[in-house]
């Protein structure tokens, strides 16, 4: 692969802030309160205004970020860096780490998508969990949640990432499980966990051996100091940060657990495993530019994760019912176009995080849209009990169309802008690349298609006794405002201006040039849409749809449905071998070691019942266990200097 | 090895003894039986098997034993003080009475609380 | 004959001599005053001698001498028995912190019909009908305070001690208090009288290796003073065979006492079966003294043998990792699972203790082992204090089975313990992490980079038990008729909220008690 290299990624070096810039401190603050106030005083206290109390933060937030953002606008585009040193966590001698706010162009798109899409989910969860008991809870691990998220993208340094990072992880834990008299959300909750701890250890381990070569974990410390490391160390690095982001970001091999956190109530998925926490990994990556640059294995490894996984959720979108699992299988594609991007260097950063912005409004938009739907009818998700509900749900529909044309790429709404930018770039540095990228779009084209027609076209094949309704004016009103974004996302790329506005975080790269001219790409990528679309009305709209899956599918629709065998993959190579471990250890502890005892045991019948309940020779075998280990280590220590 | 020549003697003369006073009990000794001789402890104690239901030995005999083993270690620390007790002057008086003060905080303990009560 | 008597320094060695005072004036108090005041004059009198000790323990620190170069603070005094230095002082602080809690636990009679958690009569045989007396007329065991004083003097002297005779005298003071404290359960008697008596036994067992190895490094060295040893072993004269056997066993010995694996396997008997009261107190406080222990004789005495024993403790700590976290998953004790979790931190503290950096840049081993043992100390106190409050009708209800739901029955002592327990998995913002971010940097800048991947790869593994108790509590309907969340006095309440408080505040901000650990600075040799 070709990659190309281009001079090293900037140095962060922030300038004070004054004014607004100086309260940036509030926007993590505020949502953190509430989370603070709503799960201090516990549900039942503050179940009627707790609700509004959430909203209420983040939208506060929205609007100090709103203002911040203008501000940084207005600054010199070589002071647009702002740091705000908080506290000082640890100080140890030489050893200190602070814990302060890096405020600049990529923190602040960050900044006003999560408060945005947060504000507008909060308002939509109004409606959409007004009959749960729990529902200012909801509102407290929501709050939590983007309490965490804003620390994460607002940190100036690893230790700080780390933070929001386990924030989010155990916000999402939190809200994936929810519902947890369902077995499965319980199940799913876990799983989520544990996945996610296993990327949590690349992050450890990354932030760890940073501190041990540069002897600071800052993003300032480390862009300055990076290009003195060996090449090994940076290597080791950049796949230890990938390792943390394809937990975060639910990329192969760490992708099962996204599917299955569809358990968690429709708002979770939208704002944390679509729009917002699932990108973190994205942001990671981008971040970690000045890492990325100075290795090409780190990149390259970037890529083909991306590659690889933008296709497998492309696969697995195609062949689920669930309609949230289908929009899960997009998601999972979609952050592996971003990744892809990311892995591309300095001219794929900003359209990683242009897609990214895109991607949060959109999906975001369709998940609230799927909430929407399946507030219709009565909570059942299965897109096979469906159809035409175009008519039923006449919002719902009209603006998750908007969202449909703009992730397929529909020319002229925002996907369109985002995605073809990302294949383009893709092509300009590997063919078979851009071709991945290229056949990534197609599918989604298809089983978006699907999903259309099967959710609002078609015939009805409802359940006996199912009404649908449109949603309330507070659940549908974040819709629109969504969709309008989805179709209007497109003009941040007006006169490149989101490439510009990133320069001074990632780079600026050379413009290189492509076999072709630029249109032919897009016009490539409409065609190949275009087929995929087509074969989607071919293959679903002009075909009965069965209300159950047809058993007898082909291999690939089978391997798609058993999400590509990520599960059994996992089960196979790490959960059974594990159990197996567990349960042999224990067996060997309860048969050996408690074996020979029973067996004393038994020698001892006829003394007295209390002598032989102490005497159950436990000990013995104990003292045993301390005699042998003494044997080890008197050999540890003697081998060392016969060795 | 010269260096070990004794330590050698001395272990095999212990070792003569003992098998010694075996033999000449065996070959000598009178054999008169009776039950309390053929108990394992001539005090008194039932050996095995337990009665049913948990037998218990009378802890008044660990409590003397113990009590014993106390004022035994206590004649260790004073017999080399009574030799010496002029050397060390003040500094031992003082801590000799420091040492006795708090053997006697455990026999006060023991007293108080009926460990001395035979029944 | 000529004599010259010893010189002995008393105002400095006053926190140890203050607290075993007041363990002999206990004594006293159950010898002459009547039983009913015995409980109100025993609680105050173990409180006020470890407020002494405290007071006097921060007027020791502040007026340690400069030795040297500068990097060491202290004195030896009594004739090179004792070192008074920086680590000494910040672990006596600890142990008399976390014992002053502990009293508070022992101390509480609400949970149990006003009765406090320890047996009537001790001597008493289990279901006969002496013990149902004893229960009936409401006696209670208030010999535990003195005990409990005993085993603090010793705790205090252990890591203190500048030689292999007085550790080991040390050693004894501290454990034997401690096999007796653990068969005074009131609830359970068999259970705590078998983990009494194994306890016991097997502390002997490994007391003799400890003694042994003495022999045999006082064989090589010539005295059983550190600082002569670190001179002989320095200069290696004398037989390699004896030193390298000496140290072994007594790497035995003290392995034994932090509960490393393989000889770890007394810690889920005992802590299960001793009063929770005393597991808190024994889990926390003789860990934190058998680690100084353990750091001064092996950083001090056998400094320059470090390349024959790393590999060692290499292989010891990676065991006592692993076999932390993997037993600790299939327990169904609440106890059991906190004393394997227990084992899991004596491997990452071990993994503290190998990292052998020196300091300078970054945090120093020592520093980072005297942190990490402040942080599990006030973690774990907690933990099993709220062990006591959830309880049925047979006392304590300790099988995790029992504690399904508690989310819904008792939110704040679910959340309570759940955050306890996350913070024993490391998870940012508590206590845990940092401590866990301080061994782990100063292991990885000691060059021990195996050994860091492999704790890190297994807190994720001991992350999962945490996790799956957090999920029994939250996310599962309770089995039966639920346990009853007890509520406790003022005395366990602020051992919880001082544990709680401890393990937020040495998350946010553990500055001040790194810069303490920073400022302890290195072992007098």
């Amino acid at each position: 692969m070709n990659i190309s290299l281009s001079e090293a990624a900037p140095v962060v070096s922030p300038t004070s802030g004054d004014g607004v810039l100086s309260l940036l401190w509030l926007i993590p603050a505020l949502p953190a309160l509430g989370a603070l106030v709503i799960l201090v005083l516990g549900n039942r206290r503050t179940s009627p205004w707790a609700h509004w109390l959430g909203t209420a933060t983040v939208a506060l937030s929205f609007l100090i970020g709103l203002v911040a953002f203008f501000q940084l606008l207005g600054r010199d585009e070589s002071d647009r860096s702002v740091g705000q040193h908080l506290w000082t966590w640890f100080e140890a001698g030489s050893f200190t780490v602070d814990l302060g706010i890096l405020y600049d162009p990529l923190s602040s798109l960050f900044v006003l998508l999560i408060t945005g899409v947060g504000s507008l989910i909060h308002l939509y969860s109004v409606g959409y969990m007004a009959h749960d008991a729990a529902r200012a809870r909801f509102f407290g691990y929501l709050n939590l949640f983007v309490a965490a998220m804003l620390v994460l993208v607002l940190s100036d340094g690893y230790l700080g990432v780390f933070l929001g990072w386990e924030g989010v992880g155990l916000a999402s834990y939190l809200l994936i499980g929810f519902w947890h008299h369902k077995p499965t959300a319980a199940t799913a909750a876990k799983k989520a966990f544990v996945v996610n701890r296993v990327g949590d250890m690349g992050m450890v381990l990354a932030t760890t051996l940073m501190f041990a070569t540069f002897g600071t974990v800052s993003f300032e410390g480390v862009s300055e100091l990076a290009s003195g490391a060996s090449q090994t160390t940076l290597n080791i690095l950049a796949l230890l940060l990938l390792l943390a982001a394809c937990g975060k970001s639910a990329q192969v091999p760490l992708q099962s657990w996204l599917l299955d956190a569809m358990e968690g109530p429709t708002p979770v998925s939208a704002l944390i495993h679509a729009a917002t926490m699932v990108t973190a990994g994205v942001y990671l990556v981008v971040r970690s530019n000045f890492i990325y640059e100075l290795t090409e294995v780190g990149r390259t490894a970037v890529v083909i994760v991306g590659a690889v996984t933008l296709l497998a959720g492309a696969i697995i979108g195609c062949a689920k019912d669930d309609i949230k699992k289908a929009l899960a299988g997009s998601t999972m594609s979609q952050i592996g176009y971003m990744m892809l991007a990311a892995g591309l260097g300095v001219a794929g950063y900003a359209f990683a995080i242009f897609h990214l912005l895109t991607h949060g409004f959109f999906k975001a938009n369709m998940f609230l849209g799927a909430g929407s739907v399946m507030h219709a009818m009565d909570d059942d998700v299965n897109m096979r009990h469906y159809g035409a509900l175009q008519k039923a749900v006449p919002v719902t529909f009209l603006t998750f169309a908007m969202g449909y044309l703009a992730i397929i790429g529909f020319p002229g709404f925002s996907g369109f802008w985002s995605k073809d930018k990302i294949i383009e770039t893709a092509f300009g540095e590997s063919l078979w690349i851009g071709l991945a990228a290229l056949a990534g779009a197609g599918i989604t084209a298809f089983y978006m298609t699907r999903l259309m027609i099967m959710t609002f076209l078609g015939r009805k094949r409802w359940e006996p006794g199912v009404h649908p309704h449109e949603s309330p004016k507070v659940m549908t009103i974040p819709l629109i405002v969504l969709a309008a974004l989805s179709v209007l996302g497109g003009v941040l790329l007006l006169g490149d201006w989101i490439v510009d506005w990133l320069t001074p975080v990632v780079g600026h790269a050379e413009h290189h040039e492509l076999p072709l001219p630029v249109i032919a790409y897009t016009l490539i990528v409409v065609a190949v849409v275009a087929v995929g679309v087509a074969v989607a009305w071919l293959l679903v709209a002009k075909r009965d749809i069965p209300r159950e899956a047809p058993q007898k599918v082909s291999f690939v629709t089978r391997a798609a449905r058993a999400d590509l065998y990520g599960d059994a993959a996992n089960e196979a190579l790490l959960m059974r071998p594990g159990n197996n471990l567990v349960e042999g250890l224990v067996t060997f502890d309860d048969d050996y070691v408690d074996g020979v005892v029973d067996g004393t045991g038994s020698a001892a019948i006829g003394m007295s019942g209390t002598f032989r309940r102490i005497q159950t020779g436990y000990v013995r075998s104990y003292a045993l266990s301390v005699f042998a280990g003494a044997l080890l280590v008197v050999l540890a220590l003697l081998a060392v200097n016969l060795g | 090895m010269e260096l070990y020549t004794p330590v050698i003697a001395l272990a095999a003369i212990a070792a003569g003894f003992a098998v010694f006073s075996i033999v000449m009990s065996v070959a000598t000794g009178p054999r008169r039986y009776n039950r309390a001789k053929l108990d394992s402890y001539e005090c008194g104690i039932e050996p095995t098997p337990q009665p049913i239901g948990g037998g218990r030995v009378p802890v008044k005999y660990f409590i003397t034993a113990m009590l014993f083993i106390v004022f035994d270690i206590e004649i260790i620390f004073l017999y080399p003080w009574a030799v010496a007790f002029d050397a060390m002057g003040i500094f031992g008086l003082v801590e000799m009475v420091l040492f006795i003060a708090t053997v006697a905080i455990a026999y006060v303990y023991v007293w108080r609380r009926g460990g001395l009560e035979w029944d | 004959m000529s004599f010259e008597a010893p010189h002995i320094e008393y105002a400095t060695l006053s926190p140890l001599l203050i607290v075993f005072g007041v363990a002999l004036v206990g004594v006293l108090v159950e010898a002459f005053v009547p039983r009913r005041l015995r409980y109100l004059v025993q609680s105050v009198l173990a409180l006020v001698g470890l407020v002494a000790a405290l007071a006097a323990t921060i007027w020791v620190a502040t007026d340690l001498t400069v030795r040297g170069d500068g990097a060491a603070r202290g004195s030896i005094v009594a004739e090179g028995a004792i070192a008074v230095d920086g680590p000494s002082v910040f672990v006596w602080g600890t142990l008399l912190l976390l014992s002053l809690i502990s009293v508070l636990l022992f101390a509480e009679r609400h949970l149990d019909g006003g009765l406090s958690a320890f047996a009537g009569q001790a001597a008493a045989l289990p279901g006969t009908e002496a013990e149902r007396q004893a229960s009936t007329r409401g006696l209670e065991h208030t010999e535990v305070y003195p005990l409990m004083m005993f085993a603090v003097a010793g705790m205090m002297l252990f890591p203190a001690s500048n030689d292999l005779l007085t550790m080991f005298v040390a050693l004894e003071i501290l454990s034997l208090p401690l096999y007796l404290l653990c068969g005074l359960a009131r609830r359970r008697r068999l259970l705590s009288q078998e983990a009494a008596l194994k306890y016991f036994m097997l502390g002997a067992f490994s007391s003799g290796f400890f003694l042994y190895g003495v022999a045999l490094v006082y064989g090589f060295s010539g005295s059983t003073h550190l600082a002569a040893i670190a001179e002989a072993v320095n200069g290696r004269i004398g037989g390699q065979g004896l030193l390298l056997g000496g140290i072994a066993l007594i790497a035995v010995g003290m392995l034994f006492k932090v509960g490393a694996a393989p000889f770890h396997s007394w810690t889920p008997d005992v802590y299960q079966g001793a009063p929770t009261a005393v597991t808190a107190f024994m889990a926390a406080c003789t860990k934190i003294a058998a680690f100084g222990a353990l750091l001064r004789l092996f950083y001090v005495a056998f400094g320059s043998a470090e390349r024959d024993w790393t590999p060692m403790i290499w292989i010891v700590a990676i065991l006592t990792m692993a076999v932390g976290s993997v037993f600790a998953l299939s327990q169904t004790d609440i106890k059991r699972m906190l004393a394997y979790s227990s084992v899991a931190h004596a491997g990452f503290l071990l993994v503290g203790f190998v990292g052998l950096h020196e300091g300078g840049e970054g945090i120093s081993s020592l520093q980072s082992v005297l942190f990490y043992l402040v942080t599990y100390g006030f973690m774990t106190v907690g933990a099993f204090a709220v062990v006591t409050l959830v309880r049925d009708a047979g006392g304590e209800a300790n099988h995790l089975a029992r504690w399904a739901g508690l989310g819904k029955e008792s939110p704040l002592v679910a959340g309570i313990f759940a955050f306890f327990l996350l913070a024993m998995a490391g998870i940012p913002l508590t206590s845990g992490f940092t401590g866990k971010w301080a061994v782990f940097s100063s292991a990885a800048q000691g060059g021990a980079w195996p050994l860091v991947v492999i704790a890190v790869l297994l807190s994720v593994v001991a992350a999962f038990f945490y996790l799956r108790v957090i999920v029994l509590m939250y996310f599962s309907d309770p089995v039966g008729d639920a346990p009853a969340v007890a509520v406790p006095s003022i005395l366990t309440t602020v051992t919880i909220a001082i544990g709680l408080a401890a393990t937020v505040v040495l998350g946010i901000l553990p500055g001040p008690v790194l810069d303490l650990a920073a400022d302890a600075g290195a072992f007098i040799r």
